[in-house]
Formats: structure tokens, C-alpha cells, sequence
């Protein structure tokens, strides 16, 4: 059928009309990141600025192209590149051979140093990685100076410290939960302007670069663009934009100009020689990289389920307390526990555990695992609360009454009848709860413990996969839930709740 | 009527503008099997829980033996152990604790209310049980035990701690009628033994048959008393 004359018109204008509309280049970068890389515009939140923000715009110009941001949290940029969501991720991507061999990447546009911040008076002290034997050393997890620091736990005994963000382990550095900081020089100098109290040491522990990533199947336009770059450094263009940024050095023109000269400059250069880092930072197989993360994997594990043992017991004490108080206090005592459980059901755990171990760092210094072990009990203690109060109130009258009239005790009443009674109804809500306290333990990564979904995140940014070590994972996590399940289900047919 | 056992004296109860229980007087002798008949609703299973110390109630006194309730003010913990330790009651759907079993629900309140050593507690149950013909159901849990076994276990757990006055609420409710006849004939042993029984129902063949004297009440008030010259002796 052939369209009709004003139908055809009407296409006609709709394909000049999309036809004229500039294409566009998506670009991926997390705008939590921070200036100089990418933030928010704060005069025009609605806009993002940084260096990357400009290099991306100096890429898509190139192309004839617009350049569209795509915000994608940091360490998931190279999977959301890898499956099409951008055309390309700039937001202080470190170049790594994981990354070189899983994705397109550019050649490098920026060299930074990784070096080590200590409190000011340890500068003598904590000169290098190798003075810090027994000492906790914090980084960015899933990043070279992370790789590096677990190098250095083998070969120097430190302890590596993993942090979801760029600005707690300066600030933990400060308040002495961590004796030193192991990151890029421009992560610390952004940090040295708002926080005080710290000194980066001048000898640098590695060289690295930052590089655009690409899907494999975007290699020609990853060579087309590393042309524009090439470029970009002979003109000065590149250079404008660093130091428009306060981030140019002499690093730069020597790294340009071995990239001019059609040099291969390789991912990361690690100056401290005592550490074997060929092996960490190298291509590993799917199998050699699964040999060697698994012992962190099951220990990982084992993080895990302490945490979750030990915090879904506190929380079944503590629920308990709140369940009686609420059933049999006195209406003070019943006002102040509904408040406590209404506001913690009312607000997100990972904002508990933020106060309790950031929040109140100033008053009290808890131990990461001891807020994480405190956040995940005062939290589902609140929850179980509200199931051991249905349940208590669920045995009928008539079985208090019929104690009762045995001449039973108040207490007796409860702790004979009324107490077995709820417990056996609350024994599946409560099982359900411990296998999603496994699950929901993940969240206290945000406090540096290093627990399962932690390690697996770090394992595959570093394999730049996530096959294998999400297979490994949810192995774990089943291994640890599927016996508690089944030791749930024998205790129930035991003491099987009646005319259920 | 001079020996009497229970004695309740111008018990007055209501709910909002309902009157429960309004100045209900009566009182029954040792080795008495009084019968409190009515339609539902009157007020006999309220005048039963009052006794057992259950319910409050606005006025008026009962007495059991030696220990007074007083309407107005809820009894002190003091009280209530004492006169639980006179009363026993037996509830319309028998109320066994259903995570024990049999013998766990009898011997909860001797060992753990009169701190009886548990194999004495034990003994006391198995006689309880075997005086009651239910000695092969003494591991069953309750959801596992027939109507009239539960009733027979739960008249053994009141049993277990001894009390002079036994309360039964609607006995015969789950009953057929040769397993009356086998209630009727124990409430008679019960009574036989010294026991006394108030036993709240609305079988007016069973109250004839076995009751030494009937009770009826009818919106709060005890309307009648009358004696349907039973002779217990006759019975057994």
C-alpha cells in the first residue's frame, strides 16, 4: 500500500527533522566522584564540571557529535560500558592491564602518582608502605592503590583498609582509625583543601594513568578518538583543560610525548621494588584469578557470617526486650520503645550505620566491626521486635487464663506458656529475617568491613568480570543459607505450631 | 448451710450500661454439685470466672473457705494465689497448653506452682490419669487427644494441685450421650472423694440427673433454686 500523498509529507518532514538532530556521544562518568573529575555544576546543579567533562566534550567535538552525560556509579562504568548503556566512561579511569584486556581502552590522557598521606608528625615515621608493619592503611576499594596495599599486606603485614568513598579515609586518617592513606596525587590534593591534619609524602609509590574505556566492539572509534587525543596533547588543547583544573605537571609532557613518539607506556609503574605486584595488577585467567581470590572470598565469608551470628543474636536479646516492654510496660516505657521502633523502621539502615560509625565518631570511636555488629542489631531488633509482639499477643486468652488459674506467677505465665507459645510462631518470621541479615550485611562495606558482596565487588572490578566471581559469591552466600533454612524447617516440624 | 464451702454475697458486675452479674447470692456446701443453668448469655460462665478470680467485679464479696474477694478494687496477687490454690476450673474448650504434652500440661502447676519435685508430680498425674481412663494418653499432645479426652486431661491438670472447689464450664458442651453418662458418674467419684463442684451449664437433663441442686440465672440474677432431690448415693 502506497502512503497516501499528506501522509507522506508528513514523514517526509519528520526524517528531515530527526536527520538534522546533531548525534550524540554518550559518555559515562559518577558525578559523586567530585571536582576535578566530574561534579555537579554548583551554580547549575543540573549541569556537570570537571576535567573529564571537558576532555569528553573535546572527544565528541571531534565527531561532530553532542556530548550527553550518563551518570553510572564508579565502579560499575566498565560493566554498564560493556553491555552499551555509553559509548564511553571518563571519570578518572584508571588504567589497568585487567581493563586494557576486557575493554577498548584509549591511550592515557592523564598520569598521577599514587602516594601515601600520613598524619602531620608521622612524616618521619611513615615514610613508605614498608614502615607501616601492623599499621591499617586505607584506599578506595577496587583500585590500583587498593591492588597495591593487598601486595603490601603480604609482603609488609599492613593492614589494607577498603573505603566506598574518597573522603572517609582522610577524615578516618585524621581520627586515627587508620594510620595512612595510599591514593592518586590528585584524590589527595583535593582532599589536603578541605581537610587539615595530614601530609602527603613526597616519594610516590606507583605511576599510573587515567584512560577512556570503550565496549570491544567500539574499537575503531576507540581509534579515532585516541587520534583526537594524540592531537589534543600536540595542540595544547589537553594541557588548557589540566591546568584549567589545577591538575597539570610535569608528569604530563613526559607522558605525552612518549604517546607522541607511538611509545607503548605501560598500565602501572610500582617504584616501591620489594613488592610483587606483576601477579596482582597482571591479566589473570577467569580460573588463576578464581584460585586466588577465593581464600578472600571464603574468609570474606566468614566476616559474614559472624557479623550476622553475632548481630541477629543481640537483635533477638534486644527484640525481645522491646517485644515485653511494649506488651507489659507501662505506657511510658510502651510510648518510648513504639518511638525507637517506628524511627528506625522509618529510616534507611545505611544512614544508622553512617551516624553510628561516622556520625558520632567525634563523641565515641567505634571499632568498624563493632558499629557494623551494633547498626545491623539495633536495626533488626526493631524489626523482630514487631514479630515476637504479634506473636505474644497472638496466644489466645484462654491458655494465659488456664495458667492463671493453675496458680501460675505472671512471669511463670510467660516464661511457661505464653513465651514457648510465641516462639513457635515466630520461629519462621525470624528465620526468614537471619537469611535476609546474610544478605542485608553487605551494606556495612559502607563502614570498611570487608565482607563477601564487598570482596566479590573488589574481585571483579579487577577481573573486570562478573561471571565468576558472582557465581563464587552467590555459591557462598547459598552455602551459608541453605543449611540455616534447613535447620529452620527441622526446628518448626519439631515444635510445630498447632492448627497452623 | 453452715458448712459452705463457697459463699457469694450481692456480686454485682456490668459492662457500659449492661448489667452482667447483678447481686448474685448463693452459697454451696462441701461435697455439694451445684448446677448453674441458664440460657446463653445470662451470666453463669462470668459467675464461674469471678470465682476462679478472672474477672473484677464492681460489688459484693465471695468467699471460698477462707479467702474473700471484695468487688471494687482488683484482688492483690496475694489474694489471687490463695484462692487459686482453693479453685480449680475446668474451661468450655479445656484450654491445654498446646506446645506440652498430656502429662506436661498436668504436671506444669505442681512443680512449678507448688514446687513439687518433678517424679512425685509424675506419680500424681498417672494416678490422676488412670482414676480418669485416659493413662494411654499421657504423651499425646492436645492437638492429637478426642474431645473427651482433652476434658478429661484438662479435669486431670486441675486436679493436679488439689483444689477443694472444681469449676466446670459447659461439661457435656462436646459430649455425646454415653460420654455424659461417664462424665456424670466421675463428677459423682469427684464429689465422693470431698471434692465440691460448680459446674455452669445449660443440659438441663444432665443438671437433673447428676446435680444435687440446681441454680438457674437468668440476665445477671439467680431466679430459682431448687433441689432436684438427687441423692448422690443413688448415682454411683
Amino acid at each position: 500500500m502506497r502512503p497516501s500523498r499528506p501522509v507522506f509529507v508528513v514523514i517526509l518532514a519528520i526524517s528531515a527533522v530527526v536527520a538534522a538532530q546533531p548525534r550524540e556521544l554518550r559518555w559515562a562518568g559518577d558525578s559523586e566522584g567530585g571536582a576535578p573529575f566530574v561534579e555537579a555544576d554548583p551554580s547549575r546543579p543540573d549541569r556537570v564540571v570537571g576535567f573529564d567533562v571537558e576532555v569528553a566534550s573535546l572527544l565528541a567535538r571531534s565527531l561532530d557529535r553532542v556530548p550527553r552525560f550518563v551518570n553510572i556509579t564508579f565502579t560499575s562504568i566498565d560493566q554498564s560500558i560493556a553491555r552499551g548503556d555509553a559509548d564511553i566512561g571518563l571519570s578518572g579511569i584508571e588504567d589497568t592491564p585487567a581493563r586494557r584486556a576486557t575493554l577498548a581502552a584509549t591511550i592515557p590522557y592523564y598520569r598521577f602518582r599514587e602516594v601515601l598521606s600520613v598524619r602531620d608528625g608521622d612524616e618521619g615515621r611513615f615514610r613508605t608502605l614498608s614502615d607501616l608493619r601492623g599499621k591499617r592503611v586505607g584506599t578506595l576499594g577496587g583500585t590500583i592503590a587498593y591492588e597495591i596495599l593487598l601486595g603490601a599486606e603480604r609482603e609488609y603485614g599492613l593492614r589494607a583498609v577498603s573505603y566506598e568513598d574518597d573522603v572517609h579515609p582522610y577524615s578516618d586518617l585524621i581520627i586515627g582509625r587508620v594510620d595512612a592513606v595510599l591514593l592518586d596525587n590528585v584524590l589527595a590534593e583535593r582532599r589536603r583543601q578541605t581537610i587539615a591534619g595530614f601530609t602527603v609524602q613526597p616519594q610516590s609509590v606507583a605511576i599510573g594513568h587515567y584512560v577512556g574505556v570503550l565496549a570491544p566492539s567500539n574499537a575503531p572509534l576507540r581509534d579515532s578518538l585516541n587520534e583526537t587525543l594524540r592531537g589534543a596533547m600536540r595542540d595544547g588543547s589537553l594541557e588548557r583543560i589540566l591546568r584549567a583544573w589545577g591538575v597539570w605537571n610535569d608528569d604530563q609532557p613526559a607522558l605525552y610525548a612518549r604517546l607522541l613518539a607511538g611509545d607503548q607506556v605501560p598500565a602501572v609503574v610500582v617504584d616501591d621494588t620489594g613488592l610483587e605486584t606483576a601477579a596482582s595488577l597482571g591479566v589473570l585467567s577467569q580460573w588463576d584469578a578464581a584460585h586466588r581470590y577465593l581464600p578472600s572470598l571464603v574468609r570474606a565469608s566468614l566476616v559474614t557470617l559472624v557479623l550476622s551470628c553475632l548481630a541477629m543474636a543481640l537483635a533477638v536479646g534486644l527484640g525481645t526486650l522491646i517485644a515485653l516492654g511494649r506488651v507489659y510496660g507501662a505506657r511510658p516505657v510502651g510510648l518510648v520503645l513504639t518511638a525507637y521502633v517506628e524511627i528506625i523502621r522509618g529510616t534507611p539502615i545505611l544512614l544508622q550505620l553512617f551516624v553510628l560509625y561516622y556520625g558520632i565518631a567525634a563523641a565515641v570511636r567505634l571499632p568498624a566491626f563493632v558499629a557494623a555488629l551494633l547498626g545491623l542489631a539495633l536495626n533488626y531488633a526493631a524489626y523482630e521486635s514487631e514479630i515476637y509482639r504479634a506473636a505474644l499477643q497472638a496466644v489466645s486468652v484462654g491458655q494465659l487464663e488456664a495458667a492463671r488459674t493453675l496458680g501460675l506467677t505472671e512471669r511463670q505465665v510467660l516464661t511457661l506458656v505464653r513465651g514457648p507459645q510465641a516462639f513457635r510462631l515466630a520461629l519462621a518470621p525470624m528465620t526468614n529475617d537471619f537469611v535476609a541479615m546474610l544478605k542485608d550485611s553487605s551494606l556495612v562495606s559502607v563502614l570498611t568491613v570487608l565482607e563477601l558482596t564487598k570482596q566479590t565487588q573488589i574481585f571483579a572490578t579487577n577481573l573486570g568480570s562478573w561471571v565468576v566471581p558472582g557465581l563464587l559469591c552467590a555459591a557462598l552466600y547459598l552455602a551459608m543459607s541453605l543449611p540455616l533454612s534447613a535447620l529452620a524447617r527441622r526446628l518448626e516440624r519439631r515444635w510445630k505450631a498447632p492448627a497452623a | 448451710m453452715s458448712d459452705a464451702l463457697l459463699r457469694l454475697q450481692d456480686v454485682g458486675l456490668g459492662r457500659g450500661t449492661r448489667r452482667i452479674l447483678d447481686g448474685v447470692a448463693f452459697a454451696v456446701a462441701r461435697g455439694d454439685l451445684v448446677a448453674i443453668m441458664g440460657p446463653s448469655g445470662s451470666g453463669k460462665t462470668t459467675i464461674l470466672r469471678t470465682i476462679a478470680g478472672l474477672e473484677p467485679f464492681e460489688r459484693g464479696e465471695i468467699v471460698v473457705d477462707d479467702v474473700r474477694l471484695r468487688g471494687g478494687a482488683p484482688a492483690g496477687m496475694g489474694t489471687l494465689r490463695a484462692i487459686r490454690r482453693k479453685v480449680g476450673m475446668v474451661f468450655q474448650f479445656h484450654h491445654l497448653f498446646e506446645h506440652l504434652s498430656a502429662i506436661d500440661n498436668v504436671c506444669l502447676a505442681p512443680v512449678h506452682a507448688l514446687g513439687i519435685a518433678r517424679p512425685a508430680a509424675e506419680r500424681r498425674a498417672h494416678e490422676l490419669f488412670v482414676a480418669l481412663g485416659v493413662e494411654h494418653r499421657a504423651e499425646a499432645m492436645p492437638r492429637h487427644l478426642s474431645g473427651g479426652e482433652a476434658q478429661r486431661i484438662a479435669i486431670a491438670r486441675a486436679l493436679a494441685v488439689d483444689p477443694p472447689l472444681l469449676l466446670m464450664d459447659e461439661p457435656t458442651a462436646s459430649l455425646d450421650p454415653a460420654r455424659r453418662v461417664e462424665l456424670g458418674e466421675l463428677l459423682c467419684r469427684l464429689v465422693a472423694e470431698g471434692r465440691t463442684l460448680v459446674i455452669a451449664t445449660h443440659d438441663e437433663e444432665f443438671a437433673r440427673t447428676w446435680a444435687t441442686r440446681v441454680l438457674r440465672v437468668r440476665e445477671g440474677v439467680v431466679t430459682e433454686r431448687d433441689n432436684p432431690g438427687n441423692n448422690l448415693g443413688n448415682k454411683m
